[in-house]
């Protein structure tokens, strides 16, 4: 099922910034899900790569609460931003998690987050008929491209691992 | 279940202890983990008032990643030690926890009677289809043709039907979900503990090791066509009609839960243990 399937409606600016603080604390909770697990099974370097892009989800968490003054905009989004049917368009998917993996598959999860964000933010500027919406989600759109360009960018650091990546001499598994 | 205390807003982090989960990256069971957390929010209860008992088995290990009382208890036994528990403290919320070794097989007939004995509690299976903590046996769920060294030319046993022989039996709440979609378990998991009796939520939980195929099953599910009836028959109908993939809530029951009058029957314990005495 789509990750965007059955988004919160939003109808103004409140619901927006209500639902773009949920999408990145679900990022940031799902980031630091994969680390854990990662942690769990010594591959430290993942640990790093997960914490790394908790940190930098929760950063642009804090900037929409700053964005926010005032407004509750937590309270809000734990009454309006709920995704049925899928979750939130930013979270890695746990299930690609492998104990074998390397930073470039982390960066492959994230990459899909921020352009599955980024396409969620532009259907927002696309059917928002509030013009300070339309703006706000032009800004995200913005802000979650940014994102998809970092990503990029770091995935030069780390190359594609060879097809034997998940080659264990000592397996898990006894069926063969 | 107990009152909820709808004063405090509680996060799904507060019903989450510091314990890491050691399951293989990639598990369904981890969703599954989610989902508690994040129905114990919605249901606003204080940690200390829910208990989640479990058997053997990885998805039993949930009981020490929750903030709640947990009971790790012994293998297939998890119905008894929770039955034991809810009968004598009432005022908790009582969520079991399993998989389907642990419930179909070695804790079946403690399903069968449980469901029958229709106590107010909420019954978790985390159905793999495959005994994962044990490297990859054939289950109750696996299917007939599931062939590996462990079952050369597959089961050639046909599949147990745990929602079937839930409603057979006497469940007063069915339900099936997918652990991919914690959101929509995390609001079954709600619906299942308000409702009186006892609840079956079976929820389809990936083995990433054991059977990476299961990692196909986010395709294949899909929302219940038809919303949950009270009518066991209709109920008896769908279930076994549907492809296995249906989710949603099934079936509501309204049976009346048992639960007989603690310390009702004025018995004074040490009259009982006079005639134990050596």
């Amino acid at each position: 099922m789509s990750k965007t399937a059955g988004s919160p409606k939003v109808a103004n600016l409140n619901d927006l910034l209500a639902v773009a603080y949920q999408i990145e604390t679900d990022a940031v909770e799902r980031y630091n899900l994969l680390a854990d697990q990662m942690e769990t099974h010594n591959n430290a370097e993942l640990v790093k790569v997960f914490r790394d892009l908790a940190r930098a989800e929760g950063i642009h968490g804090e900037e929409i609460r700053r964005l926010s003054g005032d407004f509750d905009v937590i309270a809000h989004a734990r009454q309006i931003a709920k995704f049925e049917r899928g979750e939130s368009p930013e979270e890695a998917e746990l299930g690609s998690a492998h104990y074998l993996m390397t930073p470039w598959h982390a960066l492959q999860l994230s990459l899909a987050g921020e352009e599955r964000a980024l396409a969620y933010f532009k259907s927002i500027v696309e059917t928002a008929k509030d013009q300070k919406v339309k703006d706000m989600a032009a800004e995200l759109v913005e802000e979650e491209a940014e994102h998809v360009n970092l990503v990029h960018r770091l995935l030069r650091r780390y190359p594609q691992p060879s097809e034997s990546w998940a080659e264990d001499l000592d397996p898990p598994v006894p069926q063969e | 279940m107990s009152t909820v205390d709808t004063r405090v807003a509680r996060k799904p982090a507060e019903y989450k202890s510091d314990i890491n989960p050691i399951w293989c990256p990639g598990c369904g069971d981890y969703h599954v983990l989610m989902s508690f957390t994040r129905a114990f929010a919605q249901l606003g209860l204080p940690p200390e008032q829910i208990v989640v008992v479990s058997g053997i088995g990885c998805s039993s290990r949930i009981p020490a990643y929750t903030n709640c009382y947990g009971f790790h208890g012994v293998h297939g036994r998890s119905l008894a030690l929770a039955a034991g528990l809810k009968v004598t403290r009432p005022d908790l919320t009582v969520v079991v926890a399993s998989g389907d070794g642990d419930g179909y097989s070695i804790g079946g007939n403690h399903f069968l009677h449980a469901c029958r004995r229709n106590i107010d509690m909420t019954y978790v299976v985390m159905d793999n289809h495959i005994y994962g903590m044990t490297k990859g046996q054939p289950s109750p769920t696996t299917e007939t043709g599931f062939d590996t060294a462990l079952s050369p030319g597959g089961t050639r046993v046909r599949p147990f039907h745990p929602l079937v022989v839930a409603l057979a039996s006497g469940a007063n709440f069915i339900a099936r979900c997918f652990s991919g979609e914690p959101n929509e378990t995390a609001a079954v998991l709600v619906e299942a503990t308000k409702h009186p009796g006892f609840s079956f939520v079976e929820i389809l939980s990936p083995c990433v090791t054991f059977r990476p195929d299961e990692k196909k099953w986010k395709d294949l599910v899909h929302p219940a066509p038809v919303t949950a009836t009270t009518d066991p028959g209709k109920a008896a109908r769908r279930i076994m009609t549907d492809d296995g993939f249906n989710l949603g809530i099934l079936y509501r029951g309204n049976r009346e839960p048992f639960q007989p009058a603690v310390g009702a029957t004025n018995i004074d314990l040490s009259e009982l243990e006079k005639d134990f005495e050596l």
